[in-house]
């Protein structure tokens, strides 16, 4: 028999008590997947849920900056259990990686997503929201095969290039029957949404409320995404 | 980790229709450096949960790390390569790290492929049909 990967056997226990997955996609990068990923996880914890948030995006994880997980690092405890940052379980790659650079080839980005997976001890989870990086990729398609009953939450801007790259995404799950909950167009004017369910304005205040969750529970960005939310049946 | 092997173990024997597992080979490679006896001890813990697994045999199987460089093409082993504590530490919880903190001797490139000794496997199992 050629060697057997034991990993993958255990990831369906660890993600058994978790009810819901979100994977935060959009296909193009500095589109705000990750600020909406991690600004969604703290208004699920806000309302009370218990929720988790796994920032997917290796070679540009920035989730920890937006939550301001500074001095964390989880607890062995029969595998990893994740700290908790503003009230949300928070697992990412920087842990790790000493914040430095994590340069991986595909077939390696998967293998330490497979042992995170494996390892990452999430409990009891209503929500587990996943920021996931650009494009389809090795991330995304581990995410398919791993988190079988990921819902996918698209960000896309009102570029022409962010929506188009978006419906060849949206296609690609449809073709692989992912269920996605909708598009919400972020930076949005509000006119003519194209294919979006849901807008957020532009917030000016947004990025000074960076790495302080409190504050950007209190920005007009976290407003919006919370209607946006509410719209797309997420909570 | 452990609860992964015994379950695959349990697993792959069911499927290759084993009435008795008897015995499976437990790889360890070098560079996630599992402590052996922390492993042993979790498995004589889950063995109690997985009945399948009840007269099992775990034989450890020590498997050097090897890299080869996409560089250069060099091949290197672990020993030799300088790593602090934590940097220990981060590689064991997750061995796709050495991209990181490692690089090839020779051409200093951190663009190298782990052709051995990653981390811990199932190479082999035994037991009644």
């Amino acid at each position: 028999m050629t060697n057997i990967d034991p990993r993958p056997s255990v990831i369906e226990v660890r993600l058994s008590k978790v009810k819901r997955v979100i994977a935060v996609t959009g296909w193009k990068g500095g589109i705000g997947k990750s600020v909406t990923a991690a600004t969604l996880a703290l208004l699920l914890a806000k309302k009370g849920h218990k929720t988790g948030l796994f920032d997917l995006d290796f070679a540009g994880a920035s989730a920890h900056l937006i939550l301001g997980a500074k001095g964390l690092f989880p607890k062995e405890e029969k595998g990893l259990e994740p700290p908790v940052c503003g009230g949300v379980k928070f697992m990412s790659v920087v842990f790790f990686s000493g914040n430095k650079a994590v340069p991986l080839r595909g077939a390696n980005i998967s293998d330490a997503i497979i042992e995170l997976l494996a390892i990452t001890q999430w409990g009891e989870l209503d929500f587990l929201v996943l920021d996931m990086p650009p494009g389809i990729n090795d991330a995304a398609l581990d995410v398919i095969r791993f988190a079988g009953r990921a819902e996918v939450l698209a960000v896309t801007t009102p570029s022409l290039l962010a929506h188009d790259v978006l419906a060849r995404s949206l296609e690609l799950y449809r073709k692989m029957e992912v269920p996605v909950l909708g598009v919400i167009e972020n930076m949005s004017s509000g006119a003519g949404l194209k294919g979006a369910a849901a807008a957020i304005r532009p917030d000016r205040g947004l990025e000074k409320a960076l790495g302080r969750p409190a504050a950007l529970l209190k920005t007009a960005f976290a407003r919006d995404l919370a209607r946006a939310a509410a719209r797309l049946h997420v909570a | 980790m452990a609860e992964s092997v015994i379950k695959t173990a349990v697993e792959y024997a069911r499927t290759e229709k084993l009435k008795k597992l008897k015995e499976a080979g437990v790889i360890f490679g070098e560079l996630q450096a599992v402590d052996k006896d922390i492993f042993i001890f979790a498995l004589e813990e889950l063995r109690k949960q997985y009945p399948g697994a009840k007269g099992c045999k775990f034989k450890i199987i020590g498997e050097p790390a090897a890299f080869r460089c996409k560089a250069c093409a060099h091949e290197f082993p672990l020993k030799g390569l300088s790593k602090t504590r934590d940097e220990s530490e981060f590689i064991h919880f997750v061995p796709e790290m050495a991209h990181t903190f490692l690089k090839c001797p020779k051409c200093k490139s951190p663009d190298f492929e782990i052709a051995r000794g990653r981390g811990v496997s199932l190479s082999y199992l035994k037991g009644d049909r």
